[in-house]
Parts: structure tokens; sequence; C-alpha cells
């Protein structure tokens, strides 16, 4: 009911938010359509380095999409066209001589649904290194230490890296895939609602988890909640079918924002 | 609203409080599905006992060590003479062959329809029409085909691309031509058991190895195949169970009436169990006399095709065990 009383947005109005660091990426009038319907309505905005920065806003309204769009996980989709440019490190990431195994490498992803591969939990971290033909055990395994370790993880696995992934719990599975993103050292990690699917205490884990890799990667997130937006993230940016409401540091958002829409979903009276 | 209903439905209970159950009455709906849907398994089972049964005790008391590691030298049609080691090799021969052209062709076309291949478009759903269709081409149809694409086209085009100095080596029925037209036959079955087992796995799990900078030839060598391998040898035991028995599409290309010795190389033509039975039931001088013999060669048959599926029955639960990696 709220849905019908929200006003028609005109502008979507993004710039980068004041305090930022310069932007890692940059986004510029991006518009993404599948088929004919369009998920993103022309985007723009820039995020900055070593900063988490959320995406909020009701289903369907293109955060993820948007999100897909800076590893080029799109391009998997039949019929999708797209508009406009991305930028990371300024450089367009669609452009023909951009290697998207590279910017893969570079951009590491984690899944709304957590996804560890049918293997060992030292193969499941092990994988990206061992496409990069990095074959030494000695090697591997300090790297899958240190990954575990950075993940939260290692305590509780050490003492069976050799059984299978799905053996572990829905929050250790997501720290899996998080420790595995991280293995191949990426500089930016996205996450697509990493802990919708955990309970309470897993998401906390997941949440500190995030809050300290914060010091060495940029982290952009994809959340439905609210209070993890506001607990974890530093700038935040609030889509609404597809078009991009608000965006600025994640205080200002919540506490006062500039647009109406984004105070009443903020505040919970839609979506 | 809830709590209203609550009180009635309670009141509506407890009313009806002291109250006798109404006494069963026979359902006679029910019975009748029990009964019709029972008979007709049984008719099944008891037509499979009775078949069983009959080749059981009339061919066991014939099967012999004698009997199968010997060869037809002195009398093929008497059983106290005749051997069936050389069919027993020439179907294991065929079909393990069969087995080697089938699964790359089967599993690589299977990869392309769910990997590369645009669900939609009319170029995939001519290929996968065609592959249901070739599925229900009758038998004797992929026989004449295999004579004359493989045997005809192919083999004489290799005896001329060799220079065999006008010898007929590849260019005549054999072993390796039953082998291929077997593996014609049973393509559809081993592309749609790998396709299914394809498409069952998570999109997650690509879309996982493809993040972490794996190309796509990458992420279906690691991920997706040994996953597949389940699948895929359910294909292969599905495309043995049906290769082992049939006879029609080896008829003209490389089944032989008699041989003396085994073959000795892919272009030598094979005796066969299922051909064999074919060839006593129908061209023995005494049909009293040969009748145990026809019993007991497809008693060998029967347990040869079991055994066939038996392995890869095993290979395939060993698999799954590596693919699922759970302990």
């Amino acid at each position: 009911m709220a849905e019908t009383t929200l006003p028609k947005i005109t502008v979507a109005l993004a710039t980068q938010p004041a305090g930022t660091p310069t932007s890692l990426i940059e986004v510029q009038d991006l518009s993404l359509s599948y088929g004919a319907a369009q998920a993103l309505k022309s985007i723009s905005l820039g995020i900055g380095e070593k900063v988490v920065t959320a995406f909020i806003g009701p289903s369907g309204c293109g955060k993820s999409t948007l999100l897909r769009c800076f590893n080029r996980m799109n391009d998997l989709i039949d019929n999708v066209r797209i508009q406009g440019s991305v930028k990371i490190a300024q450089q367009d990431i669609y452009s023909q001589e951009v290697d998207v195994i590279e910017l893969r490498k570079r951009v590491g992803m984690v899944f709304q649904k957590s996804n560890p591969f049918p293997k060992s939990i030292f193969e499941n971290v092990a994988y990206g290194l061992r496409l990069q033909g990095i074959t030494r055990n000695s090697q591997l395994a300090a790297a899958v230490e240190e990954s575990l370790r950075q993940a939260a993880l290692w305590e509780e696995v050490k003492d069976r890296l050799h059984t299978s992934g799905l053996g572990l719990s829905g929050g250790q599975q997501q720290r899996l895939c998080i420790a595995r993103a991280i293995a191949i050292k990426p500089e930016i990690i996205l996450m697509d609602e990493p802990a919708s699917a955990l309970d309470p205490i897993a998401t906390t884990r997941v949440e500190e988890l995030i809050l300290d890799l914060k010091k060495d990667y940029t982290i952009v997130i994809v959340t439905h909640n609210m209070q993890q937006a506001a607990r974890i993230s530093d700038f935040t940016a609030f889509f609404y079918l597809g078009e991009l409401v608000e965006y600025g540091t994640t205080s200002k958002i919540f506490t006062n924002p500039a647009k109406k829409q984004t105070e009443d979903y903020v505040t919970g009276r839609f979506g | 609203m809830t709590s209203a209903g609550t009180t009635t439905h309670a009141n509506d209970f407890t009313g009806k409080k002291g109250r006798r159950f109404r006494a069963a009455r026979i359902d006679w709906a029910s019975l009748l599905g029990t009964g019709a849907t029972g008979l007709a398994t049984l008719l099944i089972v008891a037509i499979l006992g009775i078949i069983l049964g009959n080749i059981f005790i009339n061919g066991l008391p014939h099967v012999s060590w004698r009997f199968v590691s010997t060869g037809t030298a002195t009398d093929m049609f008497d059983v106290n003479k005749a051997g069936i080691l050389p069919m027993i090799f020439g179907t294991t021969a065929r079909v393990i062959l069969m087995t080697l052209f089938v699964l790359p062709m089967g599993v690589l076309t299977a990869i392309y329809l769910t990997e590369y291949a645009r669900i939609h478009s009319p170029f995939t759903r001519i290929i996968r029409g065609a592959v249901n269709n070739l599925a229900g081409v009758p038998s004797i149809v992929f026989g004449l085909f295999g004579a004359g694409f493989f045997v005809h086209f192919i083999g004489r085009g290799m005896d001329s691309a060799l220079q065999s100095g006008g010898a007929i080596v590849w260019g005549q029925p054999a072993l390796i031509w039953a082998s291929a037209t077997l593996a014609v036959m049973t393509l559809p079955v081993v592309i749609i058991a790998t396709e299914e087992s394809l498409r069952a796995i998570p999109q997650g799990l690509r879309e996982a190895s493809l993040a972490l900078g794996a190309s796509k030839l990458e992420t279906i060598i690691k991920i997706v195949l040994p996953q597949a391998v389940p699948g895929i040898m359910t294909g292969a035991i599905l495309a043995i169970s049906r290769a082992a028995g049939e006879v029609a599409p080896i008829l003209f290309t490389g089944a032989a009436y008699y041989m003396r010795d085994l073959p000795s190389s892919l272009h030598d033509q094979f005796m066969d169990l299922g051909y064999h039975v074919f060839i006593l039931s129908t061209q023995s001088p005494n049909v009293d006399k040969t009748r145990p013999l026809l019993y007991a060669t497809v008693l060998v048959l029967l347990c040869l095709t079991f055994m066939l599926n038996i392995v890869a029955i095993f290979v395939r639960a060993k698999m799954r065990k590596k693919a699922r990696m759970l302990h």
C-alpha cells in the first residue's frame, strides 16, 4: 500500500559522496536491459577504495544486476544489452581489450547461496590458485591457511582440511566461499546478499569478517537487511526500480536522507 | 477471526463427544485400484519369471567350461561338440568398442548442447529434435546405414586412401564398423543421460568457478564434468544394455555366420552371441539336437549382458561417491 503513494522518480542524480577517497569503481550512465525489460536506468556512481559500500533497495530494484556488472557476470546471460561505462582503476572493463578472466581475478565475488565446490575444504580454497598455475604444495598450503585465517575459519577446519567443503554448516560454507574468493588476492570483493541464508550468529560472524576485510579490500555488498547495511557499510546507495535514488555516507542515508523515498525505505515504511 | 474460528471448531468437536464413529464400509474403488495395479505387476513378474526360469532350467545343464572356452570347430549345431567362445569374445569386443566410440561423441554433444549452445535457438532445437528422432529409428535401419556409410563409404575410402593395392582391407563388414554402427544407434541414450546430469548441476557452481577467474573450458573440465560422471555412466549402462543383445545393426556390418579363428584385428569380422542364437534357431539341420544348445547360448547371452551391466553399475557407484565428495 505504501508503493502506491510513492512519488515518481524523475532525477537520478548521483555524484560521489563527500569524503570519499578517489573512487576505484566509476559507473557512468550505465543502462542494462534483459531483452525488453530494463533493469538499470542510467546509473552513475563512484565507489571508493577500501571502504564498504552497501547497495540497498527492494527486490528487483537492480542492485544485484549492478553488482554483477562489476565482474561481468551478466555476460553469461543471453540477451543482455549494456550501455554506458564501468571503469575500474580508470579502465573501462567493457572495452574490447579487457580480458574478462583477468578482470574476475581482480574482482572477486561471494554469492547469496553459499556454493562450495564438491571438493575438499583445501581444494576449494586452492581452486583459484591452481587456475593461476600454482602447483607447489608448500605454496598452496601457505596460501590456503592464510585465506582461511583471514576468513576466520582456520581454527574450525584446520584439522579437517581434506574433508568435503559440503560437510560444513551454512555459515562455515559461506566463510569458506569468502576464503576462496580472497585466496586469489582480488582488489575488490563483491558480495551478493552473503548473509541472507544464514542464522543470526553466523550472520554476525560474516559481518565481523567484512569489517575486518575492509582493511585490505574494497567491498561492495548487496543486502536486504537495513540493519546490516547500517552496521557494516561506510557508504550506502539506495536503488528503486532500476534507478539510483540516493547515494551517500551510511550515516546520512540512515539518519538524514535527502529524499522522502529513501527515508520511507530505511525506516521500513515500504519495501 | 482466527480465535473465533478455533472456538467454533472446538465446540463442534466437543459437541460430538460420545458419538460413535461411523462403521467402516468396503471401499470398492480402492480395492479395484489395488487389485488392478497389483495384478498387472504380478503378471509382469510372472512373465519374467517364466522366461528366465525356462532358460535357466533348460540351459544350465548344458553350460560347461568346455562350452564357454572352445570354438565351433567340429559341429556348430551339436550341443556335445559346439563351444561358444568366439561369440562371447565377439559380443564383448563389439560392446566395449562401441562404448569407446559412443561415450566421447555423446558426452561432447551433450556438453555442447548444455554449456555452449543457446537453449532456445532454432539450431539447438533442431539438434535436440534430431537426437530424439534418432532414438526412434528401427535398428535394422541403423544396420543398413552402417553398411552404406561405414563399410562402403568410410571403409572403401580408407582402402583407396591407404592404397591397399586393390585389396579390400577396411571396406568390408568388420568389428570396427559394427561397433561404430551400434555407437550411432546408442548415441541418443548417452546424449540424453549426459545432458540431464549436466543440467542438474547447480548454476551456482559454474558461476563460482567463473568468478574465480576460470575460463569456460576450465570450469567444464574441473567442475562440471566430474559432477556429471555418474550421469554419463548411466548413459553408458543404458547404451550397453541396449546394444549387447542387438543383432540387426551388426547383420550387414560385421557379424559372421562362421569363422574358424577369433578376430585378430579391427577390420576382421566376428561371431556374435545374438546372431548365433538366430543361426541356431533357423539354420539347424536337426532341431531337437540343437535345442539344448540354443538354451545354453541364450543363457550365456543373458549372463554376459548382465555382467557388462554390473561392471558399469559398479564403476558408476565408485564415481558417484567420488563426485559427491561426501564423507
